[in-house]
């Protein structure tokens, strides 16, 4: 593919709704709001992203997956920039985020749940009526729970 | 000046490898398998900091180093660690109670390093806190859990408290090159803090120990060399090897 054209930032941004979180596969990094800024200079692009959680392992994967879909959309010369500053949070996560978070079983933060407590929403059925197990859970980003109804344990997606 | 800045990320990037290393040795061993994950996913917080403060300290070094070379490569007395994370890990009570003392410590002096003037120092502080008010909280309920106990519990809580409390006053205790914040103005906080949590585990607080310093330095206790035989066997035994 010849790029003769100047590059659209819409165009990077619909490549970049392709990349998935690998741990949270459902959930597209334009999704989780890791992509701070699209830089374009010429053919120079430059992705600016910052990490979730500071030893989150997804993040060198992420960065590699950003680079392969460019690539294979005929983008070369990508540098990809890591910023800690403003720290993310979950309140940039968008609304279509959190409903695929949802109906994937996952329970999507609620600033109600701001700390981990007992009453999360089910994300199977609905039900408030569920316990925290434990705040700390398969990755970095998830509480453990159990709804007292469906008995069907979850996972919930800490504000952050 | 710049010594000073590399020093003190080095002192902030030491710990909280050396502590990640530690609560690491739990993995596959916990009580229970969700603190079992509990206590490696503040590891794991832990580990990403140190990497964030060794990232930094490596631009600031320049040259060829980086972030793999000042942890694997550096020998015990470069070591700026706090002797408090590098004791072993004993049982869960002393575990608890060594992450509890740091996590107390470390989430007051993070809310002055968000602060800083260092720009680097200061995002990588304000990104940690977050995740250190999880380590903080879970800590403290299970100081609580474990003082207020069982008999069992409770005098194990009180044996970690006699091996732990004499690494305690080196965290207030600065070095030279802690400039960036002042150390001894978080003493009385952290204590009040303590109190208020062993006063609700029906723990005693400890009066006039001694305190050993050291670590800062460099100057360890017997452990951390034992802890960076481990750490760093694979880079000493086939040097440069990558993953």
């Amino acid at each position: 593919m010849v790029v003769d054209k100047e590059i659209s930032p819409n165009k990077i941004e619909q490549i970049l709704e392709t990349v998935c979180d690998p741990e949270v596969p459902v959930l597209t990094i334009m999704d989780l709001g890791i992509v701070r800024d699209i830089k374009i200079n010429g053919e120079e692009i430059e992705i600016i992203i910052t990490p979730t959680y500071t030893g989150c392992p997804a993040m060198d994967m992420i960065a590699m997956n950003i680079r392969l879909a460019l690539s294979e959309n005929g983008f070369h010369k990508v540098t990809i920039t890591s910023v800690l500053a403003p720290a993310w949070t979950t309140d940039w996560m968008s609304e279509t985020g959190k409903q695929k978070l949802k109906a994937y079983g996952i329970a999507a933060p609620n600033k109600k749940f701001d700390i981990p407590a007992d009453g999360v929403e089910c994300p199977q059925c609905n039900s408030l009526n569920t316990k925290l197990i434990s705040e700390f859970g398969s990755t970095a980003c998830k509480a453990l729970y159990q709804c007292n109804d469906c008995k069907e344990p979850f996972d919930y997606f800490k504000c952050h | 000046m710049e010594n000073k800045l590399i020093d003190h990320i080095l002192h902030l990037a030491d710990t909280t490898l050396i502590l990640a290393q530690r609560n690491a040795e739990w993995c596959g061993h916990g009580p229970i398998l969700e603190q079992d994950i509990a206590i490696t996913n503040i590891s794991l917080d832990l580990l990403g900091q140190s990497r964030n403060f060794y990232q930094y300290a490596a631009i600031l070094i320049g040259g060829d180093t980086d972030e793999d070379k000042l942890a694997y490569l550096r020998k015990e007395r470069e070591f700026k660690n706090l002797l408090l994370v590098e004791q072993p890990n004993g049982d869960w009570g002393q575990t608890i109670l060594r992450q509890y003392f740091f996590s107390q410590y470390q989430y007051l002096l993070f809310e002055k390093l968000q602060n800083s003037k260092d720009e680097q120092l200061a995002a990588i502080s304000a990104k940690a806190l977050k995740e250190i008010k999880y380590h903080l909280r879970w800590s403290s309920e299970w100081v609580v859990r474990l003082g207020d106990g069982t008999g069992e519990s409770r005098s194990r809580m009180l044996k970690a408290i006699d091996e732990l409390w004499r690494y305690t006053g080196e965290m207030f205790v600065p070095a030279a090159y802690e400039t960036a914040v002042d150390i001894i103005s978080l003493k009385n906080e952290w204590e009040q803090k303590v109190k208020t949590i062993f006063e609700e585990s029906s723990l005693p607080l400890p009066e006039n120990v001694f305190m050993q310093t050291g670590g800062k330095q460099g100057v360890h206790t017997e452990h951390l060399g034992y802890i960076l035989a481990e750490l760093q066997y694979v880079q000493r035994a086939y040097p440069n090897s990558t993953w």
